[in-house]
């Protein structure tokens, strides 16, 4: 029996973790009990059937639900109370299950909408538009369009409108405008849900770039059990709202609760 | 021909006018998706304002227009914080009695305060018309278009080029992706009802300007409708263009049917033209989404 722990190992180690998480809609118990820890720089992948309440872990960590119990760290501080705006701009930064892209928008503006949180003029520059925050919005382009589009590949299409683009691009899209953001973490919600191979493939590719060579930490929700197990560092399983096991993709696949909650019960 | 030209420049010139208001209106909707049934008494208020500065305290015009345009965003931001913030959530019926209620309690406060006489406001601008060939348009009327523009092009370039204005576009489009851009979506609605009121007031200091004011000044807003709706409610250069229209319906319908009907047909004409476009297109001329958004 491989070893799994129920209960997080560290107390400091971790650069997002979550205590004793419940969270419920009236009645209907969404999330029980869940305690994870993310150790800064791994691929942190949640997995588990339809219904068992990834997205709104996401959902809670990102602070757009407010869990009944529990509370959030990110680096150590509690968030548990701070607006989702406010979390954002510490550093946690988010793509969505269904695009959450501004679409009569330019690729290009998209991304920028990204770099909001750090352009740090107050209201009234920005509002007339002129010195610091004239440059700063020079300085800011020049990264976002030097950096974030070559890594991503997007050069060709960056000054088209979203709307105009394959659904694999705009996915890539999103996730430029998330790194824009310049994230400590970063939560994607499917990023490989309908894409086709080839997307997949190099969506696998991107995160695996993003963890090693711009040290971001990723936490995402994914179906595709392949792509979990290519480039996950730890896995957490989780089925109606409580965690049913976690540890590397080998042990979780090995687990008996997990085949259970895929594959269902022998019949006795 | 000369009559129609005439018709076209003053319905024009008043359209510009009432899409100001219009962009009042359009603001707050497309941030907050509320409808504002108060835009009028906003209207109204902002011309007591400028009343008030100008004659009651004896303040000159200039300071006193951007004396209005301070109270105005404080009025805003006062509504939004006080009232419609606790209103989040609840369904869309409620917020709308609530915004008809805050009409209401506008009004009767400029009852209470200014009375229900007729007032107007001391000469602006010079008495001379303005002539050009055989046009001739009211100075006040020329000036107002003029000041209407200028704001609408103002906000205009606030929302495409400005980081505040990117980020309230931003929250109109995507409420949460916006929070996980790090935009303060509650601070984008505040900033939407104070920059829709300030819209709104200057548009009835305009008004007022031409016509004098009363409490009831306010029931222009109900002409704003047609605009807005013809607009597409979210699009601020269908808000324009809408305002456009209005004007010119009214004022060429008023111009060549009222002499025949004894007048009336004015105040008629945009909503009959209102109707027939929801008839065809039930989501304005511009309420689509290919059109791009300003």
């Amino acid at each position: 029996m491989p070893q799994i722990t129920k209960r997080g190992r560290r107390r400091n180690g971790s650069i997002l973790k979550s205590e004793d998480l419940c969270l419920a809609f009236g009645g209907l118990s969404v999330l029980t009990h869940i305690d994870f820890e993310v150790a800064p720089g791994e691929i942190f992948a949640i997995i588990g059937p339809n219904g068992a309440g990834k997205t709104s872990i996401l959902n809670c960590i990102g602070g757009f639900y407010k869990p009944n119990r529990g509370q959030i760290y990110f680096q150590n501080q509690n968030i548990s109370r701070l607006t989702p705006d406010r979390r954002a701009q510490l550093g946690l930064a988010r793509t969505f299950q269904n695009i959450a892209l501004y679409r009569g928008m330019t690729v290009l503006d998209n991304i920028k909408l990204g770099a909001h949180s750090h352009l740090k003029t107050g209201i009234l520059p920005a509002l007339l538009y002129w010195g610091p925050a004239h440059r700063e919005e020079m300085a800011l382009r020049r990264e976002v369009e030097e950096e974030i589009i070559d890594f991503l590949e997007i050069e060709k299409i960056r000054k088209l409108p979203v709307a105009a683009l394959p659904y694999g691009l705009q996915k890539r899209v999103e996730l430029a405008r998330a790194l824009a953001m310049r994230p400590r973490v970063l939560l994607m919600d499917e990023p490989v849900a309908g894409m086709n191979a080839e997307e997949t493939e190099d969506m696998a590719r991107f995160i695996l770039d993003i963890k090693e060579e711009r040290d971001i930490t990723v936490v995402l929700i994914e179906h595709d059990i392949r792509l979990i197990m290519d480039i996950s560092d730890r896995v957490m399983v989780v089925n109606f709202g409580e965690k049913i096991a976690e540890g590397t993709p080998r042990e979780v696949q090995r687990h008996p609760e997990v085949i259970k909650a895929y594959l269902g019960e022998k019949k006795k | 021909m000369d009559i129609l030209v005439q018709l076209i420049v003053s319905g024009i010139a008043v359209g510009g006018v009432y899409a100001l208001i219009a962009l009042g209106f359009v603001l707050i909707y497309k941030a907050t998706s509320i409808i504002n049934f108060a835009t009028g008494e906003f209207m109204m208020i902002g011309a007591y304002f400028f009343y008030s500065f100008m004659v009651m305290a004896d303040i000159p015009a200039i300071p006193a227009f951007l004396l209005v345009m301070c109270c105005a965003a404080l009025l805003g931001f006062w509504v939004e914080r006080a009232i419609l913030r606790h209103m989040l959530g609840q369904p869309v019926i409620s917020i709308i009695m609530v915004t008809i209620g805050l009409s209401s309690i506008l009004m009767g406060m400029a009852e209470i305060v200014w009375s229900t006489d007729f007032k107007s406001f001391p000469p602006l601008f010079p008495r001379a018309p303005i002539v050009v060939g055989n046009i001739i348009i009211r100075s006040n009327l020329f000036w107002g278009f003029v000041i209407a523009m200028g704001a609408v092009s103002v906000f205009a370039v606030l929302f495409k080029y400005t980081k505040v204005g990117v980020a309230m576009r931003a929250t109109a489009n995507d409420q949460m992706a916006a929070f996980s851009m790090g935009i303060n979506v509650r601070a984008m609605f505040t900033l939407a009802w104070a920059l829709g009121a300030v819209a709104a007031s200057l548009g009835g200091v305009i008004i007022g300007n031409m016509g004098g004011i009363q409490p009831t000044l306010g029931h222009i807003g109900l002409k704003i409708f047609p605009v807005v709706i013809l607009g597409g409610l979210d699009s601020i250069a269908g808000a324009v263009i809408g305002g456009f229209i209005v004007g010119l319906v009214e004022n060429i319908a008023g111009g060549y049917l009222d002499p025949y009907v004894g007048g009336g047909v004015k105040d008629l004409a945009p909503f009959v033209v209102l109707v027939f476009i929801l008839m065809i297109k039930p989501y304005g001329l511009f309420g689509k989404e290919e059109i791009e958004r300003l």
